[in-house]
Parts: C-alpha cells; sequence; structure tokens
C-alpha cells in the first residue's frame, strides 16, 4: 500500500513525508516503510528494575574526553577494563540489525569501544525476516519463471521439461540462508571484539542505560554516545486480524508453510510487488488491494506503467486500487479469508473478497516501544524518533539530546536497511570528531522482482517540482535494454533506463532502472550522485564490453549537458 | 517504386518492378452499404521518423471496454522503444483488428472504436472482413464461445443463479476475458465454489492441460491452410517473412474467393480508336485508367446483372450504384481505390478523382468507402507487357475484368483484306452463381463497342 511512498520523498526533515501518507489512509498512525530491510529488536519492552552491581558512575561528559589512543587501536577496547573517559562503553548501539552492525564495524575502525544490545536474534528484520530471506525465495521464482517459459527457453534452444518445486526445500532454502548471514554477522562482529549483550535495552538517562531479559537481574551499563537502531515490525492497520495462517505478514511468509490457491497482497509497494513475483511463480493467483488510485505508488509514473506491464497484466494476478482492506476475517469453520473493502476517499462498502489466504504488506512501523524514551524526554511521532539530519535525537522541547543519535527503521528517514548502515556510519564519523551529513537523494533503492526494479535520486514529477521551485530546468534521457548487447543474448530485452538531469550543469537528478539485474546496475549513478560527478565527466568513464553496465553508458552519453567537462578527467597514465 | 496509377500504354514501363499482382484482392468488399462516420479507426501511429510498421506488444484495452480520450489503449513497439498509444476519442472499444504480436504498417487500422453499443457489431463485421485473419488455426472457435460478452459487467440484473455473488480468481478473470467467456453464467467448481482457471477454460473449449503446450505454439497468422499441403520441405537458409496486415488481408480474401464458383470469358477489343482519344485528352489530364472505368462503367448501366453481387447463395443484389475498384500495387500490398459512380461521372472529373484516391493510397490515407466500396474491380497488367491474364473474383462483388496490353495485331476482315490494328485481351471472371457465359458475352460486345467508338466516353 503505502509502503512505497517515504522513499520517494528523501528530504532532510522525516516530516514532509507523513502528509503523504495520511492522503492515502487517513488512519494509520504511522508510516509505511519501504523494504523490509529494516532493523528490528523484538523485545524491547522490559520493566525497569536493574541492579546495581555493574552500576558505574554516569557522567555527563561530552565527547570532548574521547582517548586518542583508541583510534590507533584496530580492535575494540573490550579486552581493557573500561573506556579512557570512564564509562563502560564507547558506544552502545540497541540493536544489531544492519544499521547497527554497520555502524558497529565503523566504531571499532575508529577504535571506540563498542557493544551492541540486541533483545532477538543477530541480524534483525533485514536478515531474519527481510531482505535476506526473500532474496532466497525470489531467486527460486526467477528461476521457475524462466523454467516455465517455454518460449523463452525455446528461444535459447533449450529444452527442459515441465519445471517443479518442493516448497519445504524452497522454504529450507530461504531459512538455511539467513541463519548463513546470520552466523556471518554474528562472527564478523565478534571477530573484532563488539560486546553482543543479549536482552531488551533501555535507556534509563543521559549516556546511561541497561539491558537483559526484563524483570530482575538486567545490567546497567554507562556509554559515552548510544544509537538507537531497534528497526520495525510490519504494519497491520486496524481491522485486520493476523493470524500468521491464513492472514499473514511477511514475517509468515518468508516461511513459506503454505502456498495458497489465490492470495490477496494488502499493498503493492515493494514487499507486496515481491512477494506477488515469488507467490505467481510458485503457480498462485494474486490479487491486490491498493488505497492509493494506482499500483506501485512511489515508483517514477514511466517505470512504474513499464513495470505494471510487464510485472502484474501478463501474470495471474488483478487488482482493486482506490479501496482499504478495511475488514480481513482469517479463514476458519471452512470458511475463506473475507475481505471487506470499502472505497479509500468515500470510505463506503465497495466489495467483498473471498480468497485463500491474504498477506498484510502495508508497510512497516518503528520498534520503539520500551526505549525508555521518556526518561529523556523524547517523545515519538508516530512511533518514530524524531531526529534531525544528522541523526541526532530531538526531545519533546525541539531541542537535541547530546550523545544520542537514532538511525534505520527507527527513525523513519529512509527504511532501507543500507540506510541504516549508511546513517550509522554517519553517526560515528561525528562522534569521532568529523562532521558528517548523509545525503539521502544519493542512496539508492531496489526492488528484486523479476526484472528487477531500481532507483536513486528524485522521480521526474519530483524534480520537475524542485526545478519549478528553484528555477532550474530539468531534461530526461532514456535508453533501452532493447539496445544492449548484453541484454539481447540472454534474451531480456525487456526494460528502460531513465535518467533526470539538469542541462544547465549536469547535475544528476535522479535515475530509474527498469530491467535485468538493475538493482545491481543502479550504483553507478548512486555513486555518481552521492560524489557529485557530472555527466559531462562520467560520460568519459569507459565501460566494458558487451555488459549491461553499457546501458548506463549509453545514458549518461545521451545526456545533452550544455557545459563542457569541468576538469581533466585524469592524468594521463603511460602504458 | 512503382507507379501506382494504371497506364494503358502498351509498351514496357521501364524501369519498374512489377508490383501490381495478376490475382489479388483484399479489402472488404462485402459492406457495400455506406459505413457510419461514427466507427473510428485506430491506426497504427509513426513512433519515430523512422518506424514504417509497428508490431501490437499488447492492447492495453479489450473489446467492449470504454475508452476515454487520453487513454492509454494498446502498447507499440517500434524499431526504438515501446510505447504507449492513447485514444483522441471517447467511445467503445469494439473490434481488435491486428491482435497482439502482430505486426501492421503505419497508419493501418489496427481496432475499430465505435461511438455507442449500437454500433459495436456493424464494427464487429467490419473488423471481421479486415481482420488479418488471425483467429489462431489452432483453435476454431467452439460453440459455446458464442456468448459475445458485450454487456457490461453488471450484467447482475438477470442473474442465472440466486446464491449471491460470483466468485472468480484472477487468472479466471483473465481467461473469460480473452476468451469472451460470460463467468455469470458459469459453475464454480473451485474451492468455496469459485470460479476456477480451469472452468473458464472448459467453457472456451480448451483443454487445460494441453493449453500450456498449446499457448506455447506461436499464434502465428497463418491463414487456414489447405489441410494436407501442410508440411512443405523445408529449405535450409531460408528466411521466413510474416504478412504484413494488409498482405495478411489480401491472403485471407483469397483464400475466402475459392468458396465462389467462377468463370473466365475473354475478348479481343480493338483500340485504335481509343488510343487516339486518350492522346486527345491526355493533355487535359485524363488517364488511361479512368477511360477503362468510364467504358466499363457505361457497359454495367447496360448490364446491371454483372454490377450485382450474390450475398447469400440464394438471391441477387443488384447495386444502386456504379463503383469501379482499381487494383493498385503499393508497397509490397495491394488496394483497390473505388471510383465512386463512374458512370455519372465525367471523365475529368473520374481522372482527377483517380489522382486523389492514388495520391491517398500513397500516403495510407484511404477512408474505408474509399478502398471497400467497389462492385466491380478492373485489374490492368498491360504497362508490363502482359498480352492477357485470369483475374481472382474478390469476394462480394460479381466480376472482374482483366485488362491486357495493347498490340499491334495481324487482321483479316470478312473480305480476307489484312491489316495491323491495336488489339487488347479483356478478360472477365465473374460469379456464375448470377452470372451467366450469355450475361459476360453480352456485356463484353458492349464494353467493346464502346471502346471501339468511344466518342460517348466523353459526353
Amino acid at each position: 500500500m503505502q509502503s512505497a511512498i517515504s522513499i520517494s520523498l528523501s528530504s532532510p526533515s522525516p516530516i514532509a513525508r507523513f502528509d503523504v501518507i495520511n492522503t492515502s489512509n487517513a488512519c494509520l498512525p504511522t508510516p509505511r516503510s519501504l523494504r523490509f530491510c529494516g532493523l528490528r529488536g523484538e523485545a524491547f519492552q522490559s520493566t525497569s528494575s536493574f541492579k546495581t552491581s555493574s552500576f558505574r558512575s554516569a557522567r555527563l561528559n561530552s565527547r570532548s574526553s574521547l582517548n586518542k589512543v583508541f583510534a590507533a587501536l584496530n580492535s575494540n577496547g573490550a579486552t581493557s577494563s573500561s573506556s579512557s573517559s570512564g564509562f563502560d562503553y564507547d558506544l552502545v548501539i540497541i540493536g544489531a540489525g544492519v544499521g547497527g552492525h554497520g555502524a558497529a564495524l565503523h566504531a571499532v575502525e575508529k577504535g571506540l569501544k563498542t557493544a551492541i544490545i540486541e533483545g532477538d536474534v543477530v541480524g534483525g528484520t533485514c536478515v531474519n525476516r527481510g531482505c535476506v530471506p526473500s532474496k532466497a525465495l525470489l531467486a527460486v521464482s526467477g528461476r521457475m519463471r524462466e523454467l516455465q517459459n517455454e518460449q523463452h527457453m525455446k528461444s535459447f534452444g533449450l529444452q527442459v521439461a515441465a519445471a517443479g518445486y518442493d516448497r519445504q526445500g524452497v522454504a529450507d532454502h530461504a531459512n538455511n540462508l539467513a541463519a548463513k548471514i546470520r552466523g556471518n554477522l554474528t562472527n564478523s562482529l565478534k571477530a573484532i571484539g563488539v560486546d553482543i549483550l543479549t536482552g531488551v535495552g533501555t535507556i534509563l538517562g543521559p549516556q546511561k542505560l541497561k539491558y537483559g531479559k526484563g524483570g530482575s537481574g538486567d545490567t546497567i551499563i554507562t556509554a559515552k554516545d548510544i544509537i538507537i537502531a531497534t528497526g520495525s515490525v510490519p504494519f497491520v492497520p486496524k481491522g485486520i486480524e493476523v493470524d500468521g495462517k491464513s492472514v499473514i505478514t511477511s514475517d509468515h511468509a518468508l516461511k513459506l508453510e503454505f502456498i495458497p490457491e489465490w492470495i490477496a497482497i494488502v499493498g503493492s509497494g515493494y514487499i507486496g510487488l515481491e512477494f506477488s513475483d515469488v507467490y505467481t511463480a510458485l503457480g498462485s493467483e494474486v490479487t491486490f488491494i491498493e488505497a492509493l488510485d494506482q499500483l506501485m505508488p512511489g515508483f517514477d509514473p514511466e517505470i512504474g506503467k513499464l513495470a505494471q506491464r510487464v510485472l502484474i497484466n501478463p501474470r495471474k494476478i488483478d487488482y482493486h486500487t482506490g479501496v482499504f482492506a478495511s475488514k480481513i476475517t482469517p479463514a476458519k469453520d471452512g470458511k475463506p479469508v473475507q475481505i471487506e473493502l470499502i472505497d479509500a476517499k468515500t470510505k463506503e462498502p465497495k466489495d467483498t473478497l473471498e480468497v485463500d489466504a491474504a498477506l498484510i504488506a502495508t508497510g512497516r512501523a518503528p520498534f520503539t516501544e520500551g526505549l525508555g524514551l521518556e526518561n529523556i524526554n523524547v517523545q515519538t511521532q508516530r512511533g518514530f524518533v524524531p531526529v534531525d539530519e544528522r541523526m541526532r535525537v530531538i526531545d519533546a522541547n525541539g531541542k537535541l539530546v547530546p550523545n544520542l543519535y537514532c538511525i534505520g527503521d527507527a527513525n523513519g528517514k529512509m527504511m532501507l536497511a543500507h540506510a541504516a548502515s549508511a546513517q550509522g556510519i554517519s553517526v560515528i564519523e561525528q562522534v569521532s570528531g568529523k562532521d558528517h551529513v548523509l545525503n539521502h537523494l544519493s542512496i539508492p533503492a531496489a526492488c528484486f522482482t523479476h526484472p528487477e526494479i531500481s532507483f536513486v535520486g528524485l522521480t521526474e514529477p519530483q524534480a520537475r517540482e524542485k526545478g519549478e521551485k528553484e528555477g532550474f530546468e530539468i531534461s530526461i534521457a532514456k535508453t533501452s535494454f532493447k539496445a544492449n548487447t548484453k541484454a539481447l543474448a540472454e534474451n531480456e530485452g525487456e526494460g528502460l533506463a531513465k535518467l533526470i538531469y539538469r542541462p544547465d550543469n549536469g547535475e544528476i537528478l535522479g535515475v530509474h532502472i527498469f530491467g535485468m539485474h538493475a538493482a545491481d546496475l543502479i550504483h553507478e549513478a548512486s555513486n555518481a550522485i552521492a560524489m557529485g560527478t557530472r555527466l559531462q565527466d562520467i560520460k568519459f568513464a569507459v565501460h566494458a564490453h558487451p555488459t549491461l553496465s553499457e546501458i548506463l553508458d549509453e545514458l549518461f552519453k545521451s545526456a545533452k549537458v550544455k557545459v563542457s567537462t569541468s576538469s581533466a578527467v585524469a592524468q594521463p597514465v603511460p602504458v | 517504386m512503382a507507379s501506382p496509377s494504371l497506364s494503358f500504354s502498351s509498351s514496357l514501363s521501364t524501369t519498374t518492378t512489377p508490383l501490381l499482382r495478376p490475382s489479388a484482392f483484399f479489402l472488404r468488399p462485402r459492406s457495400s452499404s455506406t459505413i457510419s462516420a461514427k466507427i473510428r479507426e485506430i491506426f497504427m501511429p509513426a513512433l519515430s521518423s523512422t518506424m514504417t510498421e509497428g508490431k501490437i506488444v499488447s492492447w492495453i484495452k479489450s473489446e467492449g471496454d470504454l475508452l476515454s480520450k487520453g487513454e492509454s489503449v494498446v502498447v507499440v513497439e517500434s524499431d526504438k522503444a515501446d510505447m504507449d498509444v492513447e485514444t483522441f476519442y471517447d467511445g467503445i472499444l469494439a473490434a481488435i483488428v491486428v491482435n497482439e504480436g502482430e505486426t501492421a504498417p503505419v497508419g493501418s487500422p489496427i481496432g475499430l472504436l465505435a461511438e455507442n453499443e449500437d454500433e459495436i457489431a456493424e464494427a464487429k463485421a467490419k473488423a471481421s472482413a479486415k481482420s488479418s485473419g488471425a483467429p489462431p488455426a489452432a483453435t476454431p472457435p467452439p460453440p459455446p464461445k458464442a456468448e459475445v460478452l458485450i454487456s457490461t459487467p453488471s450484467a447482475s440484473s438477470s442473474p442465472p443463479k440466486a446464491t449471491g455473488k460470483v466468485v472468480v480468481t484472477p487468472y479466471a478473470k483473465k481467461l473469460a476475458k480473452q476468451h469472451k467467456v460470460d463467468v455469470n453464467k458459469l459453475v464454480g467448481t473451485g474451492p468455496f465454489g469459485r470460479i476456477s482457471p480451469e472452468d473458464v477454460e472448459k467453457a472456451a473449449g480448451i483443454s487445460p492441460k494441453a493449453n500450456n503446450v498449446a499457448v506455447a505454439a506461436e499464434p502465428a497468422p497463418s491463414p487456414p491452410v489447405v489441410k494436407g499441403g501442410a508440411s512443405f520441405a523445408e529449405i535450409p537458409g531460408s528466411s521466413v517473412v510474416p504478412f504484413t496486415t494488409m498482405q495478411a488481408a489480401v491472403s485471407k480474401n483469397m483464400v475466402e474467393s475459392l468458396s465462389v464458383p467462377t468463370f473466365r470469358v475473354g475478348y479481343p477489343v480493338a483500340t485504335d480508336a481509343l488510343d487516339a482519344l486518350y492522346e486527345k485528352v491526355k493533355p487535359k489530364g485524363v488517364t488511361m485508367t479512368a477511360l477503362l472505368a468510364k467504358a466499363a462503367a457505361m457497359a454495367l448501366v447496360q448490364h446491371p446483372v454483372v454490377n450485382s453481387t450474390c450475398k447469400d447463395g440464394k438471391t441477387f443484389t443488384y447495386n444502386s450504384s456504379i463503383n469501379i475498384a482499381v487494383a493498385v500495387a503499393i508497397n509490397g500490398g495491394l488496394i483497390t481505390p473505388v471510383l465512386q459512380d463512374a458512370d455519372k461521372l465525367d471523365l475529368y472529373l473520374l481522372s482527377q478523382k483517380w489522382k486523389e484516391l492514388v495520391e491517398k493510397a500513397r500516403a495510407k490515407q484511404l477512408q474505408p468507402q474509399e478502398y471497400n466500396s467497389g462492385t466491380f474491380t478492373l485489374s490492368n497488367l498491360g504497362m508490363f507487357g502482359v498480352d492477357r491474364f485470369d483475374a481472382i473474383l474478390p469476394p462480394g462483388q460479381g466480376a472482374i475484368m482483366a485488362v491486357g496490353a495493347s498490340k499491334p495485331t495481324v487482321i483479316a476482315d470478312k473480305d480476307g483484306f489484312f491489316s495491323v490494328k491495336n488489339k487488347m485481351l479483356v478478360n472477365v471472371t465473374a460469379d456464375h452463381r448470377i452470372i451467366y457465359g450469355a450475361d459476360l458475352a453480352a456485356f463484353l460486345q458492349t464494353f467493346s463497342n464502346i471502346i471501339e467508338n468511344p466518342e460517348s466516353l466523353t459526353i
């Protein structure tokens, strides 16, 4: 449903986004997330009893007392009894998802003594219930699609007998992948000496927190800086009863315990779209329920149109747009799942659906309860922790809370695993003395359907709006996968790459790709945006032939920039 | 490019390639009725300057769908990319002429837009005459499919079943639309009594499992091939080029023509007088095509049966006007612009009219009534030096005249004197259900008299 919206408006202020979401679903308490790659700390609600055994004096010193000696150390200062400034740790991260993990690695590199608190399993949503297992399922669905497409096979001269699958085998693949990545993640933290503290983390006051299983036996620790990285959980709108069997969220769906003949997917953002790819490849029929007037909101309209033509229309999918699922009753007493639809605007009852299962993919809600935010006078906004552009937490009075940061899904800026990690690294840069502001417009996003969708920066309407406001011209360049040798060799000519740029100075405003390996292709564009590389310069970069990357090469070259190369590209290297 | 205008000049035309085909007709001769202007054609658009033809990637709308101005109707693949094509008018997509996966030249009709529901049937009739004969030969429409679903989905006013709403799965819905199965008339056998894809396939007469294979078999627009000739030896290195829409229409009409019993009558006509007249009127812009059309039209006035049509095998349909269709080769295709009321217009008007039609044909701007309202057809290969040939009668017409080259011929008169005169052989093919040998002979005699005494042509 709204899941794809947030990303499209990645302006520095998180508030702007909420307006958009509200238009789509007034009853939503929270903005919806994008992917389920955010972090999640499962059980942070705990009672606040604590033991004093490990209580150490909590000093309110600011970071000025950071001992530079640690910067030289390559491993965490865990072996030393305490950090030099008198805190137990230089940095404590609450939540060991991708965001927390990225922050921890960078913190150790910067010589900080670091601990990470995890109340559930290391890896968070992304690794355990999100992008990682879903990629396993999508890898299966991609192969199924190929094998089932006789014409596609024939065009290669291949003959394949009817393809089938074993549900448990597919499910095991996803599960094994998650376990493996989780192991890798845990080991990488341990290897560099990050303390993994098990339990629920709660902030008690400035630079002081506790962790534990709840009840008695919690441990209190102090830290010079604290990062909240607790992530999010699937959002379930009211009126929908999730039983985990016939009415499910992505958490359940990824276990692939059963494959319904007909499943309704509520929400046509990334999560819904990816699951529709999986389910239809495995033989299910899918009905999308989307609150907005069109499917795949948040994508560039042109890309969305093309994606719908390829990913929706030819498949066993139908859809209802402009409707809410006001009530969903799980299957019971020999009756199918009942879904009541109401008009998104008038709230009039519209239709009733009877399906075998319903997947709720209406986005994700921040997981911030039990964090003890009230102890430091921070009020969440629809569950999100308010932060400034440097991820510094803002309290109820609009003031910055010293030494406290929030990254990832919990702050809602951009609910993507890699965004959380980038934000974490940005915070570490700051606490180690170097100012850093993350450019969210340079963070790519991807949807791993077949073919994939990816983008970075602004959509065309957003760019036009910005251009109008700031008084610059917008130009569009497009290239087709049909014109690419490698794509044609793969018989995957379906696809489009679109560049939105400023013809006056060659700035890349956005790049959108729909086609084979789009998710891997986007990084040339996102790196260019992050580095500030202009089209007149990047178009001289060389791409191997024949590769899909030439699609972007052609895209950059087809842009008509009014200024010439800004500088000598590089020092000539004699060979 | 071959000049589409038909010239009667006897010499071999210079370097032009012989594009006129001796026996070819297509178009929709059946609809001699005037076509309501409310049915609009959706044309294959030119999406780029280099585009000459486009492939239909998919129809976004289906037959019977309501369209509003500016809405995307069809996706067309050009040499560059896929693009949505929008409609300029409100209306109902009455018929799809060019199916998905097929190719059509720029400017040719790919679908018909009706203004209201009443016109759908008419448009469909038009389309069936027009369509490239593409209903995949593999699955002839079985009887249950006949329930053409024109009605809007709100057909619940007369529900055949009382038990609540009809539940149809997404794929079943798609199949029903594709095969025009009315789901309201089906009994669902899926879980909870819903209509499953299998139910729709059964109703459409498709065996569900064979489907996988059958669908994969290319829906190539092969015309219903005569059985037995199916397996041709394959010659290595040959290239297969699919028909354009125009060529497919020709093919379809040609196969259809086999159902009409035809016969042929030839007649030699002296043309010295006509040639002399032509020299005189040529500076005034009169073409040989106009002269021949006018002569044929005047002969037809006296022999209305040759201008008639047999539509049902039981009746004569005497056409009220004499519309001479003239076969013209255009870019690998064939079209028959029609000189309407050729008997009533004078030579000069006729010549002017012909010029306009040829220009329009070249620009692919002919309106349907300008190429499908013929009642009699003229085909001329004289400019290539062909002395005689045999034309195939286009479905829906009574007769077609094949005109050969005029050549100096030694002639002996009844007194035994030899002379050299220009003669051309005219060969008429006619539908013997309505036109008999004597009819044709009499018509040809009249025609010959007019040509040999052509003064009346200029009146």
